[in-house]
């Protein structure tokens, strides 16, 4: 009955490498089969290169094409060689999101460490990128355009923050939205079961009103897991587009 | 995708949004949590004891950030290199196949319009060689009629003035007997009747003349 019993971490088998712990666990078993599902879904969608597509490979295409123009219309043309990396970015959280949304699995999606991580592999790719491509010229990123040189002393520390946040609010954003949907979910399916035990007969009638609640949110759940890995990758492309243009 | 998600606004709202909803939901997960472990047929009451969210425990950070590291490098490892060349050769090969179809109908398309104006060219021209014929045809056919209709005219004038001629001696001969007789019954009447007798050339010369006062 703990909606926070679904974030359970449970190792399958252990490993410890280097004195760390990383024993193969739930989250890591579904990491493996999103990434299993997704190289699957593309391999096999194109495996017979039909001139006209069947579900399968429709489906294969249009994800491609849904992250190339999402690539194409918000880092610009020159972002041509980081689509593999949006399109690896926007496919692993979606197929991780999608994924917890099928009863009993885990959502790999809804632990900080791992949207943290994701969203600080962006973050040091886009730095290393816009360093790469513009050198030192880089820092003056921080420093608007135009604006009065007075103002420099307040306005370079509020970028430079504002640039070191963006991990952050890019890995709580997914995960808070992750999180928060899966645990309303359990909840009100919580209240569902109370009402029953509780009430007995009445408790029939009355847990229908949770569970109506629920299916209206699992249909709402289904278009976070969407939009999240869409805003995710949104982002992604934002700040290549910065990297490639520094304003 | 949608214009309509304005990016800024729509990574703001939903970051906001799912940290209330978190914030809430936590809040009512603990609650329910308590009651649970409250509750006196609670099952997992004691498993969550170690407390506190399952997401923040660091005891969980080593294997989570191994294993996405793992998995998220073979990912792009596999997508970069192997999958999605494959689909950009596919997307490739059926806009080729799509721009060479295209050409080709434009191709089959023009050397339609050449024959037809080829065809419309032999066509026109059989049309004014048939129009000769015809024309020259219908001159010979009417040569031919007018040529036999004189011959007809002919012919027929000239057996009109043979058969005019013929009923014209005819007469002539018919009017001849006529008045020999009439002047034998002249001459037999007047003796009969007057006891006169007339010799042949009065009789003749009356006969005449009455017959000259008719015939006027």
């Amino acid at each position: 009955m703990d909606p926070l019993h679904q974030f359970q971490i449970n190792p399958l088998f252990q490993i410890v490498l280097g004195g760390y712990d990383v024993s193969f666990t739930n989250s890591a078993f579904f990491m493996v089969v999103a990434v299993a599902a997704i190289y699957a879904l593309l391999v096999m969608g194109v495996a017979n290169k039909s001139m006209v597509p069947g579900r399968l490979q429709s489906l294969a295409e249009m994800f491609y094409e849904f992250v190339a123009n999402l690539v194409r219309d918000n880092a610009g043309h020159d972002a041509r060689p980081y689509f593999p990396f949006v399109f690896s970015i926007f496919m692993f959280v979606l197929i991780g999101n999608m994924i917890g949304m099928i009863p009993y699995t885990f959502t790999f999606t809804s632990h900080i460490i791992v949207t943290f991580a994701l969203a600080a592999t962006v973050f040091v790719f886009v730095t290393i990128l816009a360093l790469m491509k513009h050198g030192l010229h880089f820092f003056s990123f921080f420093m608007p355009h135009g604006a009065p040189i007075a103002l420099a002393p307040i306005l370079i520390p509020i970028e430079v923050i504002s640039y070191v946040m963006r991990p952050v609010s890019l890995s709580i954003r997914l995960f808070a939205n992750m999180m928060a949907g899966h645990t309303m979910l359990k909840v009100f399916a919580g209240f569902t079961v109370m009402m029953i035990s509780g009430m007995g007969a009445l408790g029939f009638v009355t847990g229908l009103v949770p569970l109506a609640i629920n299916v209206a949110l699992t249909g709402f759940e289904f278009l976070v897991a969407f939009l999240q890995a869409y805003v995710f990758s949104i982002l992604t492309c934002l700040y290549i587009r910065d990297a490639l243009e520094l304003h | 995708m949608p214009n309509l998600l304005a990016k800024g606004r729509l990574a703001r709202w939903s970051g906001v949004a799912g940290a209330s909803l978190a914030t809430l939901t936590t809040m009512a997960g603990t609650v329910l949590a308590a009651a649970a472990e409250h509750a006196p047929d609670a099952a997992h009451g004691g498993e969550h004891a170690s407390g506190g969210l399952p997401q923040l425990n660091p005891a969980n950070f080593p294997t989570q950030i191994f294993w996405l590291a793992l998995t998220f490098g073979v990912l792009y490892y596999l997508m970069s290199k192997k999958a999605l060349p494959r689909v950009a050769e596919v997307l490739e090969a059926r806009q080729e196949r799509i721009s060479r179809d295209l050409a080709k109908a434009a191709q089959l398309k023009e050397e339609a319009e050449a024959i037809l104006a080829q065809v419309e060219k032999s066509l026109a021209g059989a049309r004014s060689q048939a129009q000769g014929v015809i024309a020259e045809a219908s001159a010979e056919i009417e040569a031919n009629n007018q040529a036999r209709q004189a011959q007809l005219n002919a012919d027929i004038s000239e057996r009109l003035r043979n058969a005019e001629a013929s009923i014209a001696a005819a007469k002539e001969q018919a009017l001849a007997n006529i008045r020999a007789e009439s002047t034998g019954i002249v001459q037999d009447i007047t003796g009969r009747l007057a006891g006169v007798e007339v010799d042949q050339a009065q009789a003749d010369a009356a006969v005449a003349a009455v017959l000259e006062e008719r015939r006027g």
